[in-house]
């Protein structure tokens, strides 16, 4: 069963494209992560998805529901936590929960009993009655989560849910986050540019680039995908082009080149095995090494292979 | 039914809110006190000119600074909304099946309701300095509601401001612009008989002297009750208007996510 389907979004700001086709489907009771670097889209996909914004082609329904035909429908079925909190910070964390529950429509007993379910759950009931305002980042993170999920909604949007947070409360926010996909039954569709997040988060992911899906699979099955381990050599003196015609004779051919072409990245099935036929063929060209890393595949190395591009590089939007 | 009960939850929050602002409720309930005080004096003599339909300045005044008061009011309701939307409060309630109308109409009801309270507080007050309502009870009703009608309509041209700028510095530009110029195109401080010609025409078409001259009326005596439901009735179709152009100012602010 897909609780989300998105099919060939389009959506223009003005002169950018922010949406450019983007296809990808979501099974009930999954973590999907929506993976790109910052302006790839990720944010415009999931408004289109909350029927926050419309897009200009393209179609989308959650949970069974055309998010434009169909837009009440489909936000009684949301949890939406958006990437800037929407938090009323003059209110108490059991009066923004309360207020959200009931325009959602709950009432009565129900409401305040789901209220103290969740304060608890997220670990702010002790600051539940405090107002927002005085919360810590983490705190204020975990009651907008609480807040998209007061409904009890079979679908939840996490958009960049820890940006802003300090790696400690990053770690912890992740436990929470598995810890809720486990207990309530729950899709959720995450957003980030930590390519570690979604791979800790994930069940699967589709990376984001220009408005585009470049691929869709499961972290294990798109680092799989690459073969072996990534050799990374940074020349000392250029002399690319030899370097390249050494490397293939030493059987670990240059997969990219980055930067101004000083940095060669070679696939090998094993890096510890080919790392010192690699350098004795370097030293027989008399090519001057920098420095040598060998890396398991990431999905830093999934985005590169797919994309051709740095991910780092792309999301200080170089 | 969805859009009075969600009205009403959205009013709970921004008032809640208020409440937790001592120097707010204090400001709100001492600054029309000042206003009745430091004017009723500064002018006190003015009445000797004629024209004033009563010999007490007060009771001439006090039921203008209660239109005055809420019609201020008014101009600066659209701040809270450009605060919700900079928090992007407004966004959280769109992805939810809250009622549209009622994220805009419960800035307007809640700031007719404040400036409603502070009628109550400007007529104790003018009871206290010896003004009396000629029409009794309903006087005070009339007086009451023509300032929350005065103040529902401003407030919808200041939150539809707000959905159109959602900037605070051009929000406050816009109250002071508009603020003291239409005060002083109206029989506030002045009787009409005072003000000059071009002055007496153009607050024909001034709406916050139509509410001063509504609530001045049931004030003194000689009340014209033809003149007070016309009035009122300029103000109520104002109302509907204003809270049509907020409610558009919305819809375009929506459009444009």
């Amino acid at each position: 069963m897909e609780t989300i389907v998105v099919e060939g979004l389009r959506k223009r700001y003005g002169d950018v494209q922010a949406l450019d086709g983007v296809s990808f489907a979501v099974r009930a009771g999954e973590i999907f992560a929506l993976l790109g670097p910052n302006g790839a889209g990720k944010s415009t996909t999931v408004r289109v998805l909350a029927t926050l914004s419309r897009a200009d082609e393209g179609r989308a329904s959650v949970a069974g529901h055309d998010v434009a035909r169909e837009a009440d429908a489909v936000r009684r079925a949301i949890g939406y936590v958006p990437q800037e909190s929407g938090v009323d910070r003059f209110g108490t964390g059991r009066e923004n929960l309360m207020l959200q529950g009931r325009v959602q429509g709950m009432r009565g007993r129900d409401l305040r009993a789901r209220v103290d379910e969740l304060l608890e759950l997220v670990g702010i009931a002790d600051a539940a009655d405090r107002v927002v305002n005085g919360y810590s980042g983490g705190m204020k993170r975990r009651l907008d989560i609480a807040l998209g999920l007061v409904h009890r909604p079979p679908v939840l949007f996490l958009d960049e849910p820890t940006t802003g947070l300090d790696p400690e409360a990053r770690v912890a926010l992740w436990k929470e986050v598995g810890r809720l996909a486990a207990r309530e039954t729950l899709s959720i569709l995450l957003t980030t540019h930590y390519l570690d997040e979604a791979d800790e988060l994930a069940d699967r992911l589709a990376i984001l680039s220009a408005g585009r899906v470049v691929v869709e699979g499961t972290p294990v099955g798109l680092k799989s995908e690459l073969r072996g381990d990534a050799v990374t050599i940074e020349l000392a003196n250029g002399r690319a082009d030899d370097a390249r015609r050494a490397l293939i004779g030493a059987d670990a051919p240059v997969e990219t080149a980055l930067g101004d072409g000083r940095t060669l990245i070679s696939r090998v099935d094993d890096g510890g095995q080919a790392l010192p036929r690699i350098l004795a063929a370097l030293g027989d060209a008399g090519i001057a090494v920098e420095w040598v890393a060998v890396s398991r595949p990431s999905l830093d190395d999934v985005y590169l292979h797919y994309t051709g591009r740095d991910f780092a590089a792309d999301d200080r939007g170089e | 039914m969805i859009v009075p009960r969600h009205t009403w939850f959205m009013i709970v929050r921004q008032a809640r809110n208020l409440l937790r602002e001592p120097i707010w409720i204090a400001l709100l309930l001492i600054q029309p006190m000042v206003w009745l005080i430091l004017y009723g004096q500064l002018f006190k003599n003015v009445t000797r000119l004629g024209g004033f339909g009563t010999t007490s300045y007060i009771t001439f005044l006090a039921p203008a600074i209660v239109i005055m008061n809420s019609f201020f009011g008014a101009t600066w309701s659209g701040l809270a909304m450009v605060g919700d939307l900079d928090r992007k409060v407004i966004e959280r309630f769109l992805a939810t099946p809250a009622s549209r109308l009622s994220l805009v109409l419960s800035h307007i009801v809640r700031s007719a309701l404040t400036a409603g309270i502070q009628s109550v507080v400007i007529l104790l007050v003018a009871l206290a300095l010896g003004v009396r309502v000629h029409t009794g009870a309903v006087g005070w009703l009339v007086v009451i509601a023509v300032a929350m009608l005065v103040n529902s309509a401003f407030a919808g041209i200041s939150q539809g401001l707000a959905l159109l700028t959602r900037r605070e510095a051009s929000m406050i530009t816009l109250a002071n612009f508009i603020g003291l110029p239409l005060l002083f195109l109206s029989s506030t401080l002045l009787a009409e008989r005072q003000m000059p010609h071009w002055m007496r025409v153009t607050a024909k078409f001034n709406p916050v002297n139509w509410g001063v001259d509504a609530a001045r009326d049931v004030v003194l005596p000689g009340t014209d009750w033809r003149s007070v439901g016309v009035h009122v009735g300029y103000l109520a179709a104002l109302c509907i208007v204003s809270a049509g152009f907020a409610h558009s100012t919305f819809r375009a602010y929506r459009r444009s996510l």
